[in-house]
């Protein structure tokens, strides 16, 4: 693969053409910029903001920082030794990054999926309602309610309906999948960070995935990264296109794919690189 | 050797030169490979051919063997069991007196006879228990019928025939030992002596132990309010209650006693033994006796279980070297399950603390390194700071709080098991940690970012998702925590263990449990019988079966552990994605 960017690119400004939402922005983020160790800089200024109810796609070549920045808006990355992170994320109107923000209170109002399927060692009930056990909830009722709405939601209830009790590890991988969606929906999240959720699923449990993403749009805010660039095109709104830790252009999915306005994200688009 | 000169890479002409790869027998590392498979042989072999030799040594101690009668040319007549046999070379002395042809056999052989050790048993006659007789010094070998070996409570067995049995005071002609009458009076005999042996140890002991605690509240009322008080009258009042009652209760315990020794006396066997000397052995004495040249095989392996069963069920007699070691099992497993309770809940929150939330540095490193160089101090250090800091200073200071009544007489502040098993438990903390440690650092990174992200804490985390999946790992190490600390023995002699202590720590006087108690263990006992009693040669065998038994006991408290760790493996582990 022949990578032809010899000398460090100049960046200019974010292109910017956002496609608005009816209700609004959820997430506001302003001048993020992240240190791994101190010294190496992941993110270089990242500002964008989250429409409601839409599904915002992160693309970009390996090591861009699009992880990285999914990672920030539910502070995952705190688990990291030695990060740096300045500027700030606003959602709803809280600075995440504030010191008095409790992290927990904050990760409890978004849901997050991670690459490969994390299902918890429990049984199929027990994964689900596990945002709200750690909550406190013993109302069974509300449990097996949620459990339910959840397990419809991620379009999985007819397939394990029978057998909730049992060990979620006995589930194939495209159902593992859809259960970690349903327990990052049980609590019902202001938003649904998906971290390259079909990367580990066969093309068919991805299609379901997918199918599933768009049935949640428009309920849930979702911000997903991809690796996929059909996939990008496929299921979100609006698609942001990083580049070395820099926000290249950020707008509407049609826009980006068909008449990119930056000459990198045309490059990128049209597997010129990447 | 200059390798980059020879390389085929380093100009382009040599580059494009034909070349033929061979692998030699050296870089296809075939010699490794049969040094590594050579190694692991010889370590399966050494520690088959150590299981072998201990299983077949325990095994066959207890099968009945003949009693051979020997005549030797000098016309001593001696009946026993042979033992073993060697070779040796006799002085010149011994050889001078022998006869020629024998000499000329001797010399052929190199100049070494064989000999043979005979247990003659009648140590009460003789003095002795074994008996060597050489080779050429025997006349004859016969083994009579009416040989019978005697396994008697006192002064070891006795091999000889039966001259006269006497039950109820009266000599009964023609009975033999395995008649049914016989049978009977023996075995009522026997529950008689079970009795008295009841009422003496458990009885009294209750009767004993409850004036004790009488005397003891006085002295505590004594100590805490001083002699005038209403307490210390009370207490006075309530001690001379106790035992006007307990002598009532002492006496009719003792007058049980006796007219259960008047019984048991009215009946005994008399044995004669090769010499023609005899020996009226009380019935109730005899623990078992059988006519060991005239068994079948189904008498045989009679004989054989119920050895088996007397060894594990019941309390040693003779310095240890007969009976059972039932308290020495019990002390072993409730001083290793006392361990694994003390040392499970320490060893795991030290490594939780030390992975998941101190600050790895170099602190923590170092703490790390200290653990693990813990493991590799000796034993027998372990048992001097259990000696001096849980005997003496923690269970000095508890006597001083709670049984100052006791004093000077400790009732924490010597060995004990609690003392024992808390000191094994921190001689095997440090593989707890580092097997605890091990697991929390395999728990997916994953599993903890996806309870993390449903919003759960740190502590819910570790908690609900990372400890029931380091669990299996956890178990590990409790498992060779568990092997390690059975197998101590060193630093036990110092804390607690004892040669005898037929008290067991659970038993029916309150409080029930005397975690204070010193206690036997396998271990030690095999270092007991073996070296330490009178009978050296009596003890050998009782040392392997003790050590089959002991090996036993740890393999199947460790199959056991193993078990509970492959199901929690299957629930918590799984088929991970």
């Amino acid at each position: 693969m022949n990578v032809a960017v010899a000398p460090m690119p100049q960046f200019d400004e974010t292109v910017c053409h956002l496609k608005r939402g009816k209700q609004g922005d959820v997430l506001n983020i302003k001048d993020l910029s992240l240190w791994y160790g101190g010294v190496a800089q992941a993110l270089f200024d990242v500002n964008m903001t989250i429409e409601q109810g839409m599904v915002t796609a992160l693309i970009g070549p390996s090591g861009c920082g699009k992880s990285t920045l999914l990672r920030c808006i539910n502070r995952m990355n705190d688990l990291v030794d030695g990060i740096r992170i300045e500027g700030a994320i606003v959602l709803h109107g809280d600075d995440i990054y504030d010191r008095s923000a409790d992290v927990i209170a904050l990760r409890k109002r978004m849901g997050m999926v991670f690459q490969k399927p994390n299902p918890f060692p429990m049984s199929i009930f027990e994964n689900v309602v596990y945002p709200l056990r750690v909550d406190g909830v013993r109302d069974k009722t509300l449990l097996q309610e949620t459990c339910e709405r959840a397990l419809k939601g991620s379009a999985l209830w007819n397939e394990v309906k029978d057998r909730l009790d049992q060990s979620a590890l006995g589930m194939s991988g495209g159902q593992q999948q859809r259960l970690c969606i349903a327990r990052a929906i049980a609590a019902d999240p202001e938003v649904l960070l998906m971290d390259e959720p079909c990367s580990a699923l066969d093309p068919i449990a991805t299609a379901k995935v997918e199918e599933l993403i768009d049935e949640l749009s428009g309920h849930y805010t979702i911000v997903i990264v991809t690796h996929n660039m059909q996939q990008a095109a496929r299921v979100s709104d609006n698609t942001a296109f990083m580049y070395l830790g820099r926000l290249i252009e950020y707008g509407d999915t049609e826009v980006i794919f068909q008449t990119p306005k930056a000459q990198r994200t045309q490059d990128y688009v049209t597997g010129r690189f990447g | 050797m200059d390798v980059t000169a020879t390389s085929p890479y380093v100009t382009q002409a040599s580059a494009t030169k034909s070349r033929v790869r061979q692998t030699d027998l050296r870089s296809r590392g075939e010699p490794f490979v049969w040094v590594l498979g050579g190694t692991l042989v010889f370590g399966i072999v050494m520690i088959v051919g150590f299981l072998v030799l201990v299983a077949w040594n325990g095994i066959a101690t207890f099968i009945p063997e003949p009693i051979a009668v020997v005549t030797t040319t000098n016309g001593t007549v001696i009946a026993g069991e042979p033992s073993r046999t060697d070779v040796f070379k006799p002085d010149d002395n011994t050889l001078g007196a022998l006869s020629p042809d024998v000499r000329a056999a001797i010399s052929q052989n190199g100049g070494l006879a064989g000999r043979t050790l005979y247990r003659v048993g009648n140590f009460d006659l003789y003095g002795e228990d074994f008996r060597w007789v050489t080779d050429f010094d025997v006349k004859t070998v016969s083994y009579p019928k009416d040989m019978v070996y005697v396994e008697r409570l006192e002064w070891g067995p006795f091999i000889g025939a039966v001259k006269a049995i006497t039950i109820e005071n009266q000599v009964i002609d023609g009975l033999k030992l395995d008649d049914a009458q016989f049978v009977k009076a023996h075995d009522e005999a026997r529950a008689r002596w079970a009795r008295i042996h009841e009422i003496e140890r458990n009885e009294i002991g209750a009767v004993n132990a409850k004036v004790d605690r009488a005397r003891l509240s006085v002295r505590k009322a004594e100590l805490d309010s001083g002699r005038d008080s209403p307490a210390y009258e009370h207490a006075e009042a309530q001690f001379e209650q106790v035992s006007a009652d307990s002598h009532s209760a002492y006496d009719r315990l003792t007058a049980e006693v006796q007219e259960l020794r008047a019984i048991n006396d009215r009946s005994s066997v008399t044995f004669v033994d090769i010499g023609g000397r005899e020996k009226a052995v009380p019935l109730a004495s005899i623990v078992r006796a059988y006519a060991a040249n005239d068994l079948g095989p189904l008498e045989k392996v009679g004989v054989y279980l119920s050895r088996w069963g007397e060894f594990l069920a019941d309390e040693p007699r003779e310095a240890n070297t007969e009976g059972g070691v039932f308290p020495a099992i019990f002390g072993t497993l409730a001083m290793t399950l006392l361990m694994v309770v003390a040392v499970a809940p320490f060893g795991v929150i030290t490594a939780l603390y030390l992975r998941e939330y101190a600050k790895q540095g170099r602190l923590v490193s170092f703490v790390r390194i200290s653990v693990n160089n813990l493991a590799g101090v000796p034993s027998i250090v372990y048992g001097v700071f259990g000696l001096g800091f849980f005997a003496y200073v923690l269970g000095g200071s508890i006597d001083r709080l709670f049984y100052s009544e006791n004093l000077p007489n400790p009732t924490f502040g010597t060995g004990g098991l609690l003392w024992a098993a808390l000191t094994l438990a921190l001689l095997t903390v440090p593989v707890v940690i580092v097997a605890t440690e091990e697991a929390l650092a395999a728990v997916p990174r994953s599993m903890r970012e996806g309870s993390l992200a449903c919003g759960a804490s740190k502590w819910q985390t570790i908690r609900n998702i990372v400890l029931p999946r380091a669990l299996p790992g956890v178990m590990t190490g409790i498992i060779l925590a568990m092997a390690r600390g059975a197998g101590e023995v060193a630093p036990l002699m110092l804390v607690g263990v004892v040669k005898l202590a037929p008290n067991l720590p659970v038993d029916g006087i309150f409080p029930y449990v005397h975690l204070e108690r010193s206690f036997m263990h396998l271990g030690f006992h095999i270092f007991d019988v073996g070296f330490q009693s009178r009978n050296s040669e009596a003890g050998k065998p009782m040392v392997f079966v003790t050590t089959v038994l002991l090996i036993t006991l740890v393999a199947v408290m460790n199959a056991v552990a193993i078990v509970v760790r492959n199901r929690l493996k299957r629930r918590f582990v799984g088929s991970q994605f």
